[in-house]
């Protein structure tokens, strides 16, 4: 048999040489400035691997950063903050693993240089994506059913930032896939809740009631469900509520919502769009949007998970470049894209890889934020571990609130 | 009911096996905690049902439990014994239903933030039993087989990108014959060394003939009835308002084969159970063909711990809604065969750490093949790791080589 030794580059094996990589790691974390977009990745992986090795035992330096005072004082009065989430987390394997990085081309090049980037955003609860992101929103591990439509235990954002700033209920609102997600706008908590939330607009319901029964069949790419199991996969049912959404807020006549409707590809597509049209119509100061189109990998088709890994890329840069091209919103909206939580590695037996988030691992619980906006540090990446819990705390600072029984702490580097 | 309650009447629901069993151990199952042994009775309830590898295993962990001093019982269960109970969870009947049960405690250790320690009790229970359990040699070193891409004429797709640093990139290979030539290589290594369920051939399409005795078959489209007919109860339990996804997920986990049209005879209980648990217990393997064959081939591995395992990918069809997969199952659906070579490439990928995961990893070899063409990739210890061959191969060389 005759074999040759690779010496093409496969992903794989190192890319590049050891030393290499540590040298622009040591340089990155030490002046918190990656210089390009491979750098950053670089760092980003690196960070991660430290990570890993931490949670094994084994120990490493820290890669606290030291940011310098922002221009505080610069800020516009107007702010608002835009937050996207993705419900079905995306590996770094995936994304920013060397291999993963041809996946993210948007986040890569266009988003992360102009980002203060966490690199490790730890999630402590449940990792469903209905009650996780429940969490995200209220600031506190929430423990209820994630399978069952019931409000978070806590106060959310959203209260916060109405009741603490007196703010109408046009201000704050949430995008998100349509099953469970309808109730995570507003808490039971006493003192909160009670029509204090945000409005919840479920762009599948919405597309569901606004078509006739006859004309499903043409749009059933963007009324597919993969929430969590692809066993369970309620109706997606449209009511006379979604019906009033769509004329009084987003002021669209039906047919030219199911017309656009049909030039888009899937379900975030459909959220996305949404979104811009509630930018436009109500300009709302608080914008939650949830994409979910990569919880596919629960079905176990690698394919369609990576497909939905690359159009939520594209569709990240596409809202980020929809804020600075709307007047409500451009120089003066903070933007946040973090996934609720990670999946399964493939070396924990327990799980299957990327199918799952069950097994609890480290990298299914950890994952990563992007901060961008006026006054952002750019290009910096923060190696320190944070807990998704910091992101509420982060918004109240942010926006003037206090989130007074949400957990977790301010991150100081976006501040 | 604390474990200490525990009597032998109290098993009169079990399969005569696994009844037998448990009432044999029924001074040790009362020694052990709460929060373990209905994880313990729930692998032992199938004891009827299961593959010699995994009834050797639930023997030797009886065994080893048994041989400890009370005091060494105790500090192995120490991570067990610490973790907390909810009030509704002390009142279940975990011995007649501890599949149940042991749902309903993993979604508390979620909610009580318990799930942590409980993976770390847990994994240091396997590694402990691991270490205690005297290695026996394979009377054959293992060979795992994956043949993807079937259906597709050509693709722009790196193929066997994370294997490849592993072993032997192939570019030449001659593909003639290449499945008879495989299979046939199965069937010798079953009469080589007839173990039973010990050589398997899973196939995401229509199985091929197989020339010998010894081989144990699942294929996807054998079980197109049982998968119609599973997606039709699911459907109904849908529509009826079974209350949520845990409901379904019960209701699938207590269906039998009958119930699905497979057999309930004594001397197929053990296949048909296995293969309505691929359907019942996996995700996507009832509406994905690609997702099938990687989940039967884990699951055959883990379980049945074979010497061989042949798994030959199709094309899966097309994704479309998920509630039409399930609500309108096509007999003919349209197919996706180059999303189902990036699939099977995974699937490649997760059959061989699932292989590595077996007993004798370091012995084992492992042989990718894309379905007629001339791209394969081996993985052996007489082969050299990460290296590139352009030297023209047919595959039953290829396979010789393996452990010559």
């Amino acid at each position: 048999m005759c074999t040759r030794r690779r010496t093409r580059t496969t992903g794989i094996s190192p890319s590049r040489p050891a030393d290499k990589a540590m040298a622009i790691r040591r340089r990155v974390l030490l002046t918190g400035n990656p210089q390009t977009p491979r750098e950053i990745a670089e760092a980003i992986s690196w960070s991660r691997r430290d990570f890993l090795r931490l949670a094994t035992g084994a120990s490493v330096g820290s890669a606290l950063l030291s940011f310098a005072p922002l221009k505080a004082l610069a800020l516009p009065r107007s702010r608002k903050v835009v937050v996207v989430t993705f419900g079905g987390g995306a590996r770094d394997e995936e994304t920013f693993m060397p291999d993963g990085q041809e996946n993210i081309p948007h986040l890569l090049t266009e988003l992360i240089p102009q980002s203060t980037f966490f690199t490790q955003v730890v999630n402590r609860g449940i990792l469903g994506h209905y009650v996780a992101t429940a969490s995200l929103a209220t600031g506190v591990y929430e423990t209820f059913n994630n399978f069952a439509e019931v409000p978070p235990d806590h106060p959310t954002v959203f209260e916060y930032y109405r009741k603490d700033l007196n703010r109408p209920a046009t201000d704050a609102w949430v995008v998100a896939p349509s099953n469970g997600f309808n109730r995570i706008g507003e808490s039971d908590a006493r003192s909160y809740g009670n029509g204090l939330g945000a409005g919840v607009i479920l762009p599948k319901r919405l597309l569901s009631a606004a078509l006739s029964s006859g004309g499903r069949v043409q749009y059933a790419h963007l009324l597919r469900d993969n929430y969590e199991t692809p066993l369970y996969t309620p109706e997606v049912k449209g009511s006379e509520i979604d019906l009033r959404q769509l004329s009084g807020i987003l002021k669209m006549s039906v047919d030219d919502f199911t017309a656009h409707a049909r030039t888009l590809s899937s379900p975030d597509e459909l959220s996305v769009y949404v979104a811009r049209q509630l930018m436009r119509q109500l300009a709302p100061s608080l914008l939650w949007i949830t994409l979910h189109d990569m919880d596919v990998a629960h079905a176990g088709a690698y394919s369609l998970y990576i497909e939905a890994i690359q159009r939520t890329d594209r569709l990240c840069a596409e809202i980020w470049k929809t804020l600075q091209s709307e007047p409500e919103y451009a120089g003066k909206t903070t933007m946040f894209v973090l996934p609720d939580f990670g999946r399964d590695s493939d070396n924990d037996s327990g799980g299957n890889g990327f199918q799952h988030h069950r097994t609890g691992d480290p990298l299914s619980r950890t994952t990563w934020m992007m901060v961008m906006g006026p006054g952002i540090r750019e290009n910096a990446v923060v190696g320190r571990r944070v807990q998704s819990l910091d992101l509420v705390p982060t918004l109240g600072s942010l926006l003037g609130f206090s989130p007074q029984r949400a957990e977790g702490k301010p991150l100081t580097e976006v501040l | 009911m604390l474990p200490s309650q525990l009597k032998a009447r109290e098993f009169k629901g079990y399969p005569a096996e696994a009844r037998q069993l448990a009432i044999s151990h029924l001074d040790l199952l009362r020694e052990l905690p709460a929060s373990f042994v209905p994880l313990l009775l729930r692998e032992l309830i199938e004891y009827d049902w299961k593959f010699p590898a995994e009834r050797k295993q639930i023997d030797r962990q009886l065994a080893y439990l048994g041989s400890l001093s009370a005091s060494q019982r105790q500090q192995m269960m120490a991570g067990f014994e610490q973790l907390r109970f909810s009030p509704e969870l002390d009142h279940f009947n975990w011995v007649k239903a501890p599949t149940l049960f042991s749902e309903k405690l993993a979604a508390y250790f979620w909610a009580s933030h318990q799930i942590d320690s409980f993976r770390t009790a847990a994994e240091d229970y396997i590694r402990r039993v691991d270490a205690a359990t005297p290695k026996e040699p394979l009377p054959m070193p293992r060979l795992g087989i994956v043949v993807v891409g079937q259906g597709v004429t050509e693709t722009r797709y790196p193929l066997f990108r994370k294997l490849r640093p592993h072993g032997v990139y192939f570019n030449r290979v001659k593909p003639a014959n290449g499945v008879r030539t495989l299979l046939g290589a199965v069937t010798k290594r079953a009469a080589a060394h007839p173990v039973a369920y010990g050589h398997w051939y899973v196939d995401g399409g229509a199985a091929e003939t197989i020339s010998g005795p010894g081989v144990t078959s699942v294929a996807y489209d054998s079980l197109a009835s049982a998968r119609v007919a599973l997606l039709f109860k699911m459907e109904e339990a849908i529509q009826s308002g079974i209350g949520g996804p845990e409901a379904l997920r019960t209701m699938l986990h207590e269906m039998r084969p009958e119930e699905i049209g497979l057999s309930g005879k004594t001397d197929q209980a053990v296949l048909s159970r296995f293969e309505t648990s691929l359907l019942t217990e996996g995700s996507g393997t009832q509406i994905f063909s690609t997702t099938f064959v990687q989940w039967a081939a884990r699951e055959a591995w883990a379980r049945a711990q074979p010497l061989t395992l042949l798994a030959r990918f199709a094309p899966r069809q097309r994704q479309r809604p998920m509630n039409e997969m399930i609500a309108n199952p096509e007999e003919k659906p349209a197919l996706d065969p180059e999303g189902s070579l990036i699939d099977a490439d995974m699937g490649a990928f997760y059959t061989w750490l699932n292989q590595q995961r077996l007993p004798g990893a370091e012995q084992a070899s492992f042989l990718a093949w894309f379905e007629d063409h001339h791209e394969a990739l081996a993985i052996s210890p007489v082969l050299p790791r990460h290296t590139e061959s352009d030297s023209p191969v047919d595959l039953e060389w290829l396979v010789n080589q393996l452990h010559s």
